[in-house]
């Protein structure tokens, strides 16, 4: 069954096509890789979808329901997570708070009732506290929890984001570039770390220039050039596919004019 | 304990209560609030216009003075926290100019003259007039106000103010609805700056347009600055400090503003973060329950 639906989605900002009737689909459990050039509009595609931007035409659904006109936050709640290609921890919190932080929206104590002291707030509150204590388990920041947030290492941050946006228990994640600024043993964590979040049937959107991560775990991928969609498909026909060759590679003839 | 340490006792407790307020706005929201003194002003003039041309009781002249204040709070927040930073500074710096203006031309405020023979609070026949009463009805709401505040930032909403001053965007890709906290603070903060003018008013009983401007306003932001931003025990540091400085600077009177500023900038220098800013030590284990 589809999960999300993106149809003919576009973006201009003034004469530039930044993302140019898009179409494509994510079904439940799956693995979808977006790839593409620098500037081929895929981050774009990304705050289309998570609703940080508006799209000039085109629509967004998520099981069947349209997103139009949903500001971020209501996205977050039908199931929508994402993380950032440029870090964007909360950096004045601890690594628990952060990922506690990705809780907010799965409190189960009203908006009043937590300014009452009382059992029934402690509870929800440890609770929430054992779930991300989890997650940090999870990816490998279990001892890292009482550390200031800016104070870890790069790769650790990205994984850090990654247990944040799992906090919202999303029913789709859309990762943005994980692999990016990772050295290699570092990749080959999040490569595993991902293989694991396959395996317990979280939907991922994947945003990745490292064809490795994203050959090796794609179900499918989407190829995005200039704002378009040029080639979708599993991985071994979109190795193959000469249209995404030219895309990335340049056609033979236009090496004369660089 | 002399009239005076009573004095600045009381005048503290009530500067403690706008200073966490405005804390709540500036340190935990992260938004900017240059016009506090406004709701202040408001609370003060609500609290001791109901109690002489109504005579509301206290303890009802208050509660109106806090409701008033938190609508006119949240009917300048709704329309104007979509704005960013700068451009926020400017709308509520003239929202206090605003506020002062009417309170100096309505004819009901007194104008320049302002009010007088606002009565002492007496709460269920006990009489608040001296000022060893006062202080305990002043330390009372004080404490309540402490109480709700640390209720509020050590919950899950103190969170999503700290991941909305850390990052807004991000804040609401987590689910965070930025617009409806930042509306609801800046309500909440107004009402309790409500709160501290009409403490102000039955304390003086006399309140005149003076007391309510911008130098108030920025009185307040320094005291929060001072105490370090995003602290609750720091805005009652910074409130009491400058409550007593001006005493103590009192002697060098024609100075007064020149040292006060020099300290301003040798904090800003020194120590940006405040005397108990967040992250720091102090602030470490008061929050650490």
């Amino acid at each position: 069954m589809t999960l999300l639906a993106v149809n003919e989605l576009s973006k201009y900002f003034g004469g530039v096509k930044a993302v140019d009737g898009v179409s494509f689909g994510v079904d439940h459990g799956e693995i979808v890789g977006l790839i593409g050039p620098n500037g081929a509009g895929k981050t774009t595609c990304f705050n289309l979808i998570s609703g940080l931007l508006t799209p000039t035409r085109g629509s967004v659904s998520l099981l069947g329901h349209s997103l139009g006109g949903l500001a971020p936050y209501y996205r977050s709640r039908r199931g929508l997570a994402r993380t950032f290609q440029n870090i964007q921890l909360f950096g004045g919190m601890d690594v628990l708070e952060n990922v506690l932080t990705g809780c907010h929206q799965r409190q189960e104590i009203g908006a009043f009732r937590a300014l009452w002291p009382g059992r029934g707030v402690r509870r929800a509150e440890t609770r929430a506290e054992e779930r991300a204590r989890e997650l940090l388990a999870l990816v490998g920041l279990a001892e890292r929890a009482d550390f200031p947030a800016d104070a870890l290492a790069y790769g650790e941050q990205r994984r850090l984001e990654i247990a944040r946006a799992l906090a919202q228990e999303p029913r789709l994640l859309m990762l943005d570039e994980p692999a990016a600024g990772l050295n290699s043993r570092e990749t080959e964590d999040l490569m595993t770390l991902l293989q694991e979040l396959r395996e317990r049937g979280i939907t991922l959107l994947i945003i990745e220039h490292d064809m490795t991560l994203i050959m090796g775990l794609c179900h499918r991928v989407v190829v995005l050039d200039h704002g378009q969609v040029i080639a979708a498909g599993p991985p071994s026909e979109i190795r193959r596919d000469p249209r995404v060759i030219e895309a990335y590679l340049g056609r033979e003839e236009d090496d004369g004019d660089l | 304990m002399s009239a005076y340490f009573l004095h600045l006792a009381i005048l503290g407790g009530i500067y403690i209560i706008l200073a966490i307020s405005l804390n709540l706005i500036i340190g935990y929201a992260g938004q900017v609030s240059l016009g506090h003194a406004a709701f202040f002003g408001i609370g003060a003039y609500i609290s001791a216009l109901t109690s002489l041309y109504w005579g509301f009781p206290f303890l009802l002249a208050a509660l109106s003075a806090i409701l008033f204040s938190g609508v006119c709070g949240l009917l300048l927040g709704l329309p104007t926290l979509r704005l960013k930073e700068d451009y926020l500074a400017i709308v509520t710096l003239g929202f206090g100019v605003i506020v002062d203006l009417v309170f100096l031309n309505l004819e009901i405020t007194g104008g320049p003259d302002g009010l007088a023979g606002i009565p002492s609070p007496r709460i269920l026949g006990l009489s608040f007039r001296s000022p060893v009463m006062y202080l305990f009805l002043t330390l009372f709401m004080v404490l309540l106000t402490l109480a709700l505040t640390y209720r509020l930032v050590h919950s899950y909403h103190g969170r999503a103010l700290r991941a909305i001053r850390d990052h807004e965007v991000t804040a609401q890709v987590m689910g965070i609805n930025t617009p409806a906290y930042k509306v609801a603070i800046f309500t909440l903060a107004a009402a309790l700056a409500g709160l501290a003018g009409s403490l102000y008013a039955h304390y003086i009983t006399f309140i005149n347009p003076e007391s309510f401007g911008l130098h108030t306003s920025i009185l307040a932001l320094c005291m929060v600055v001072l105490g370090g931003m995003g602290s609750i025990a720091g805005a009652v540091v910074g409130a009491l400090a400058l409550t007593v400085l001006p005493e103590l600077l009192r002697s060098f009177k024609a100075y007064q503003d020149l040292i006060y500023g020099g300290l301003l900038v040798a904090l800003l220098i020194w120590r940006p973060e405040g005397l108990l800013g967040r992250g720091k030590l102090s602030l470490k284990f008061i929050s650490r329950e």
